[in-house]
């Protein structure tokens, strides 16, 4: 189980997987994104969107580069819409199936 | 259509003072953007930037030597948990600002590790605001904001910067950290303020 | 061009689905497997999860992700769900909901910590309490395909009452091929060969594969379990591109 937003005794150290950011991404993208190679812009990281470090107990998620804890991407979801910052991100190489 | 779920309620029991779409808790949660930056007093400073540039700094030394106020207030997180009661000590905003020339509007208020929010400096300001370092009688904790934090409670608690290392004037407002993604710009929470256009 | 759908493939919007509770089995005192029915399921990989969402009557809705325990397969998923004390979900899940009861659900999801039965490697998997379920529906996946990939489970649990799926991951039935080894943090059964503590570089070597052997391996549990059986993997010599994290979010739901 992964609870993804609760209250509780928490230290700030608490965050998850990028995988936890499946579920929303699937909202308005059709393909899953967390298989998706990202760049980060703070230090040029590369890795799969599934091994960010993602914080959920926010008034939105927040996913950090692993490396150097910049924030890669963030994510709000309002009842009537859906916000995405992706400016933490220089590129994404999204596997997609052949044609 | 949502389906309903026969027997759950959630935790919510009903209480007066509620701002619309809040219900409210008895701990107080943890929200973090981040991970929790480790200040140590000794190293923590206070800036403040006008807009015309100038400078101002505190020390810890410098802040506590200030005259401290203690609120008792209610707080209203965006995520929709309220918290009555809640009990603080700290410098008003007030008190930090005395015989400053303040310039511009508008304040983006600063944090260690970098989360900022943006209000209208008047909300600073006339006893609606503090520097907070206690709660509960207790050095606030790092995961609640310590060493210190913004204590702005009539706007909804996001605008309560943890872990507050300055504040920068500014002629016209800019968006903060959620401000800019979605979150009203001011955020009452007795006009349900949560997003863009509310 | 017209694609037909391929289980577990991610294409197409998500959208919510409404899910009936068939059976509740009982895997612990606190924790507990839903059977599910979900009409409109289009399958699943082994190792993803699902967001699901309760609706109270006044309109308030919340909601989580649990992953998947059951093979994939059929119109049938299985969740095993572990109760928090003072969550709000999770008691309901494992206290209130009933047989026939409805809930929604929103997957599968994450393509990421998902074994894929044509890949040939051996597989390690470590598991740290609740961390088992995402791996147990390898193992199901493993079983139900007939796959004769060599597979070895280290499962870190605190006393021998805690663990899921017993008599799976008893000395009777586990399949063929498949070592599992459960490791007690705080109290063992009578007569262990090992002092119950936490998992250490020696579990590691003794019960998982050596690095050379080039295994995948898929990790699940709390966030210290994972930064410390991955720390301990790194420090043996695997390459952390076969090395895959689940962390199970903070104590709250």
């Amino acid at each position: 189980m992964h609870p993804t937003a609760a209250a509780g005794p928490l230290t700030g150290e608490t965050f998850q997987d990028g995988n936890v950011l499946a579920g929303s991404f699937r909202e308005f993208f059709t393909t899953d994104l967390t298989t998706a190679t990202g760049t980060c812009a703070g230090c040029g990281h590369t890795g799969p969107l599934a091994e960010l470090r993602v914080y959920t107990h926010a008034p939105g998620m927040v996913a950090r580069c692993p490396d150097c804890d910049e924030v890669v991407m963030r994510m709000v979801r309002g009842p009537e819409a859906a916000w995405l910052d992706m400016r933490g991100t220089t590129a994404l190489r999204i596997p997609l199936p052949a044609e | 259509m949502a389906v309903i779920s026969r027997g759950f309620h959630g935790r919510r029991p009903t209480e007066e003072k509620l701002p619309p779409g809040q219900y409210v808790v008895h701990d107080f949660p943890v929200l973090s953007a981040g991970p929790t930056p480790v200040v140590r007093t000794e190293d923590w400073e206070f800036t403040l930037t006008t807009v015309a540039g100038d400078m101002h700094h505190w020390s810890w030394r410098d802040l506590t030597a200030l005259p401290a106020e203690r609120p008792t207030v209610d707080i209203h997180c965006v995520t929709k948990w309220s918290k009555f009661r809640t009990e603080w000590e700290g410098v008003s905003l007030d008190t930090l600002l005395d015989g400053i020339d303040l310039d511009g509007d508008y304040a983006m208020v600063q944090s260690y590790g970098g989360y900022t929010t943006d209000l209208p400096l008047e909300d600073l300001l006339d006893g609606r605001a503090w520097i907070a370092y206690r709660y509960d009688h207790e050095d606030l904790p790092a995961e609640h904001g310590g060493p210190a934090r913004l204590l702005v409670p009539h706007l909804y608690f996001w605008k309560s910067a943890k872990w507050v290392n300055g504040i920068r004037l500014m002629d016209s407002d800019e968006p903060g950290f959620w401000e800019g993604l979605g979150y009203h710009e001011y955020g009452d929470p007795w006009r349900e303020q949560r997003y863009q256009g509310d | 061009m017209a694609r037909t759908a391929v289980p577990g493939r991610l294409t197409g919007r998500l959208r919510w689905q409404t899910a009936t509770v068939e059976d509740v089995r009982d895997e612990t005192a606190t924790a507990r497997t839903l059977v599910l029915r979900a009409p409109e399921w289009r399958g699943h990989a082994a190792g993803q999860h699902v967001d699901v969402r309760l609706t109270a009557e006044d309109g308030y809705s919340t909601q989580r992700s649990y992953s998947l325990a059951s093979a994939p397969g059929g119109d049938r998923i299985e969740l095993t769900v572990q109760r928090i004390g003072d969550g709000e979900v999770s008691p309901y899940l494992v206290d209130v909901l009933e047989t026939g009861d409805q809930l929604e659900l929103r997957g599968p999801v994450g393509g990421w910590f998902v074994w894929d039965p044509a890949d040939p490697s051996p597989v390690l998997l470590m598991a740290g309490g609740s961390g088992v379920v995402p791996l147990m529906s390898m193992i199901r996946a493993r079983g139900s395909a007939g796959s004769r990939v060599p597979f070895r489970l280290l499962y870190s649990v605190r006393a021998p009452e805690e663990r899921y799926y017993a008599g799976e991951l008893g000395p009777g039935g586990a399949q063929g091929g498949l070592d599992v080894t459960h490791l007690y943090t705080r109290s063992a059964p009578e007569g262990p060969r090992r002092p119950p503590g936490r998992l250490t570089g020696d579990d590691v070597a003794a019960y998982g594969w050596p690095a050379e052997f080039t295994p995948m391996c898929f990790v699940c549990g709390p966030t210290g379990f994972v930064e410390r059986a991955a720390g301990i993997l790194v420090a043996q010599g695997h390459d952390p591109q076969r090395i895959r994290t689940e962390r199970f979010g903070p104590v709250g739901g």
